[in-house]
């Protein structure tokens, strides 16, 4: 039975020249995103190591979202192709090993797209309300 | 071929070419034999072997001889040559301080298989044709090879040498239907909750014992994440499922792209985890999304996780595997 005060808990990669920006204009435009949503700021969506991702899970994330400049506008050039290859290949292994694909997510946002950012975070939160807590790579020690 | 390969070492220590021989001399017992190295032609004498137990590849050991400097004999059978162009490729190796013999290999046997067929005792093997000799303490037994090969030589991806200075033995040819993603796609095709099933049965034996990384050829890291004591996951019994998934999932990524598939990791697990499983997907996966592409085949390729294209696949796109 899933607790009905069940909040999920998501945290979102984004890039500082892009995603954060768009999630800044998200604010500043009012519109709104959950606050289920936490923010991390990277420098480049290629910052973001596997490793990153899995220890939001292990920390508790029933979701991570990786977001960053849309594919040619990397403020570093090339920084979100070489993040879209790892994260392609992480998450194809992370299916593979039978762990619910729906829990990762990777979406181009930019500096403009604060409407894209809102809609985003509210699809993704819902559907993370939807599958619940993150029970196949959770670490009991890390829950309360 | 253990006789022809201690004379060619011995002439190559004689005339200069070299100053040591890295290969294979026997353990306790015959079958767990270990990697060494031999600096005089009476050691090679006393010391040297080469039969259907000498399994290890020894690519990886040269990162540490090419630090002591001088000029190194090493014998690779064809799967540790795509590990040692890898070394080269990586920079971890020296191409020019090492003289490569490659030696023909078709299969070397699995001690648990023949155990099975109910052969104890072992003190020897020897190739015969398609057979194997084991000489035990009660006596002689033959055994057909394809009945205890070792799991990564029945789905052998080359018999044939990548690089080598010169060659015992016939060269094969690359097996292109060697099967060796038969099982991945199997596994693809399940459902994720078997797929979980699956996978948490064959981790869940994990004892991190990190032997799948020492032996490794692609982990050749000074410092490895797994030995940061910050990292959560340094070198004790996982604590739970977490640590067993986040280990496997993390070394293999590392390794994704420069992965040889020359099978050591799951050769020495002594839980008999499938480690190759976890590679194989990854392998198949760039040959999918980004073309095909075989770690070690070609020292001066790119890696595939170090180039893109414009228009490569989505994360999202990629599943690949139907829910
Ligand atoms: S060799 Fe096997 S038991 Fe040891 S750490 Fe690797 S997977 Fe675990
Ligand atoms: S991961 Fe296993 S198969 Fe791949 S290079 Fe390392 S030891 Fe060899
Ligand atoms: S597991 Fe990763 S960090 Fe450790 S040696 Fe292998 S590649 Fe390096």
């Amino acid at each position: 039975m899933q607790d009905v005060n069940y909040r999920p808990k998501i945290v979102a990669f984004c890039c500082n020249w892009c995603s954060y920006a768009g999630a800044d204009l998200a604010g500043s435009s009012r519109l709104a995103y959950p606050a289920d949503v936490k923010i991390i700021r990277v420098p480049c969506s290629c910052r973001v190591n596997p490793l990153f991702i899995l220890r939001a899970f292990q920390r508790g994330a029933d979701g991570v979202i990786m977001a960053g400049c849309h594919p040619g506008d990397c403020h570093y050039t090339s920084g979100n192709y070489f993040a879209r290859r790892r994260m392609t290949l992480l998450f194809s292994m992370l299916d593979y090993l039978g762990i619910e694909r729906e829990r990762t997510r990777v979406e181009w946002i930019s500096a403009a797209e604060g409407a894209k950012f809102s809609k985003t975070m509210n699809e993704f939160a819902a559907t993370i309300a939807a599958l619940g807590e993150n029970k196949r790579l959770e670490d009991l020690r890390c829950k309360k | 071929m253990q006789e022809m390969m201690k004379k060619r070492a011995i002439e190559l220590l004689a005339n200069g070419t070299c100053d040591r021989v890295l290969g294979w001399t026997n353990g306790d017992f015959a079958y767990d034999q270990t990697p060494a190295l031999f600096r005089t032609e009476q050691e090679l004498e006393e010391g040297f072997v080469y039969n259907g137990f000498s399994a290890a590849n020894l690519s990886k050991y040269l990162v540490k001889e090419c630090r002591a400097g001088g000029k190194i004999l090493v014998f690779l059978k064809p799967c540790d040559t795509y590990s040692f162009n890898q070394l080269v490729a990586e920079h971890r190796i020296k191409r020019e301080m090492i003289y490569v013999i490659g030696v023909a290999c078709d299969g070397k046997a699995d001690v648990e298989k023949l155990k099975e067929q109910g052969i104890d005792g072992i003190t020897a093997i020897k190739e015969e044709g398609d057979t194997y000799v084991v000489s035990t303490i009660y006596g002689d037994k033959t055994v057909k090879k394809e009945d205890v090969l070792a799991e990564r030589c029945v789905n052998c991806k080359s018999r044939k040498h990548m690089v080598y200075d010169e060659l015992i033995g016939e060269a094969g040819d690359v097996i292109a239907d060697c099967g060796r993603f038969d099982m991945v796609e199997k596994l693809e095709a399940m459902t994720p909750d078997e797929r979980y099933e699956f996978w948490r049965g064959v981790l869940s034996r994990c004892i991190r014992c990190n032997a799948c990384r020492n032996v490794c050829p692609a982990c050749t890291c000074e410092q490895c994440i797994f030995d940061n004591p910050k990292s959560g996951v340094a070198q004790k019994a996982a604590a739970n499922s977490f640590e067993e998934n986040m280990f496997h999932i993390i070394r293999a990524f590392h390794v994704a792209g420069r992965c040889t598939d020359c099978g050591e990791c799951s050769r020495v697990c002594p839980e008999n985890i499938p480690l190759h499983l976890l590679n194989r997907k990854f392998i198949k996966d760039v040959n999918t999304f980004y073309g095909t592409y075989q770690a070690g085949e070609d020292p001066a390729a790119k890696p595939p996780l170090g180039r893109y294209e414009k228009n490569d696949i989505e994360p999202g796109e990629a599943g690949g595997v139907k829910a």
